[in-house]
């Protein structure tokens, strides 16, 4: 339906095309259902359960900065409508914490779960293959505590409510599970190029 | 910080009651009944739903226009009104003066247009009757919209509780609401409103002057706990720009309310 009297002010065109129903965001906003996590780095760690609820392999803030570091360039796009082109990640790959763990072959789902209690889940094949990452520094500067720092899950492809932040951990899952906005109605997957948005999207 | 076990992650948030949908929310189409100046950027738009969907305060609608070439801009705006009529929706919107939404909100859209907008959204920001209180809720500028239908619903549903509102606005003339907020008190003993002016104070000003603070907030915690008369914890919402909300969360955090009584809703850009 066209709407009366509109006709788009768009402040600048977008260098490439960007998800439908988006806008282009210089800034970078905070959406949080909760207050900010601050966790101390000496008390903070990382770990991967298995999906019988077993550590495969948790380290330290040392020992995690310690393991292969990879940088990504790519656009973020938030559900609230907003996408932000040309961010840098830096961080580990979820290959390269496989590896370090020693799990050839992961279930197929896992659940990201946040200091702080929020979860998402995620197919684990989007954040394989170079797809997802964690990460602990945005351009180039250590990612501030309201952005989801020390360490969050980085998964440029879907909406940014799945790039979970403050990062404790992942658990595998043999079947998938609605996480925190995932229960409220946010859809399963969140593809922004399918305007993913929310249930029956 | 807490460790937490890692088969079962802290799951605070998931002590929030979880309304599931029971259906999913379609695009509808709304007519535009009322246009209402707030302020002299803040309009509010009563309109009235093809398909009434049950809401809960604190919950928002997406709005999305379409030009005659098919391109589409989409916001998300807080329903201002009570869920106890959802036939019709209130949505308050602040002019932005760069912005694509909100200046066609201000500048074009008039009673009886008719809008594209689905809803009901939001889950953790929300607030029924059976989650009691009391209520500290903080708003910062146009963080106030949810915040004045938990306010509207709990004069209507739930009057037994007590309630404090800290509004946190520029000056005099950003108060949106004001004959709601000034009303709402004498109508009903079980609230109160606290009003912070940062910048621009009138004469004789006798509220806050300061941003939200943590001596602020144990102020307004304390005189909450005064009306309420027991020492039950308080449910505390906290919405408004990026800034207000992180120190607001802090300074709730910091006088002892715990981080699963704390709701925040955010919105603007950081820098």
């Amino acid at each position: 339906m066209v709407t009366r009297g509109f006709f788009g002010r768009r402040r600048e065109t977008p260098p490439r095309p960007i998800p439908p129903g988006q806008y282009l965001e210089r800034g970078f906003p905070v959406l949080t259902a909760g207050p900010t996590q601050r966790v101390p780095l000496d008390q903070w760690s990382f770990v991967l359960v298995g999906a019988d609820g077993e550590p495969l392999g948790e380290w330290n803030w040392e020992q995690f900065r310690s393991l292969p570091e990879t940088e990504i360039f790519t656009d973020i796009h938030c559900v609230t409508k907003w996408s932000k082109l040309d961010t840098t990640w830096k961080g580990v790959t979820i290959d390269d914490l496989l590896v370090a763990a020693g799990v050839a072959e992961p279930p197929p789902y896992l659940m990201a779960f946040s200091y702080g209690g929020y979860t998402t889940n995620l197919p684990t094949w989007d954040v394989i293959e170079g797809r997802g990452m964690v990460a602990y520094e945005f351009d180039g500067q250590p990612i501030a505590a309201e952005h989801g720092g020390p360490a969050r899950l980085v998964v440029p492809h879907l909406y940014f409510w799945k790039s979970a932040k403050w990062l404790r951990g992942i658990r595998f899952m043999p079947q998938d599970q609605p996480g925190f906005w995932e229960q409220y109605g946010y859809h399963m997957y969140g593809d922004p190029w399918k305007e993913q948005r929310y249930w029956g999207d | 910080m807490r460790g937490g076990n890692p088969e079962r992650p802290n799951p605070q948030h998931l002590d929030y009651p979880v309304h599931r949908c029971r259906e999913t929310t379609s695009w509808q189409l709304a007519t535009v009944e009322r246009v209402a100046v707030e302020t002299y950027r803040a309009k509010t738009f009563t309109l009235r739903l093809a398909e009434p969907r049950p809401f809960r305060a604190g919950q928002h609608y997406d709005v999305r226009l379409t030009a005659p070439d098919g391109y589409q801009a989409q916001r998300s705006y807080s329903v201002a009104s009570a869920p106890d009529d959802f036939q019709r929706i209130d949505l308050t919107v602040e002019h932005i003066p760069d912005g694509e939404v909100s200046p066609y909100f201000h500048e074009v859209v008039e009673p009886g247009d008719v809008l594209e907008v689905r809803g009901p959204i939001g889950g953790p920001f929300t607030w029924t009757p059976e989650m009691a209180g009391p209520l500290l809720l903080l708003a910062g500028g146009s963080g106030i919209v949810p915040l004045k239908s938990i306010l509207m619903h709990r004069e209507l549903a739930a009057p037994e509780t007590p309630a404090l509102l800290v509004y946190s606005a520029r000056g005099p003339e950003d108060i949106i609401y004001r004959k709601f907020l000034d009303n709402v008190g004498r109508r009903s003993p079980g609230v109160a409103v606290r009003c912070a002016l940062t910048r621009r104070q009138p004469p004789g000003w006798i509220g806050y002057d300061r941003r939200v603070d943590a001596a602020m907030v144990r102020e307004c915690l304390d005189e909450l706990m005064g009306m309420n008369g027991s020492d039950a914890v308080p449910l505390s919402y906290a919405c408004g720009p990026t800034g207000f909300v992180e120190a607001a969360a802090d300074a709730l955090l910091s006088v002892g309310i715990a981080e699963s009584a704390i709701r925040t809703e955010r919105f603007g850009p950081t820098q």
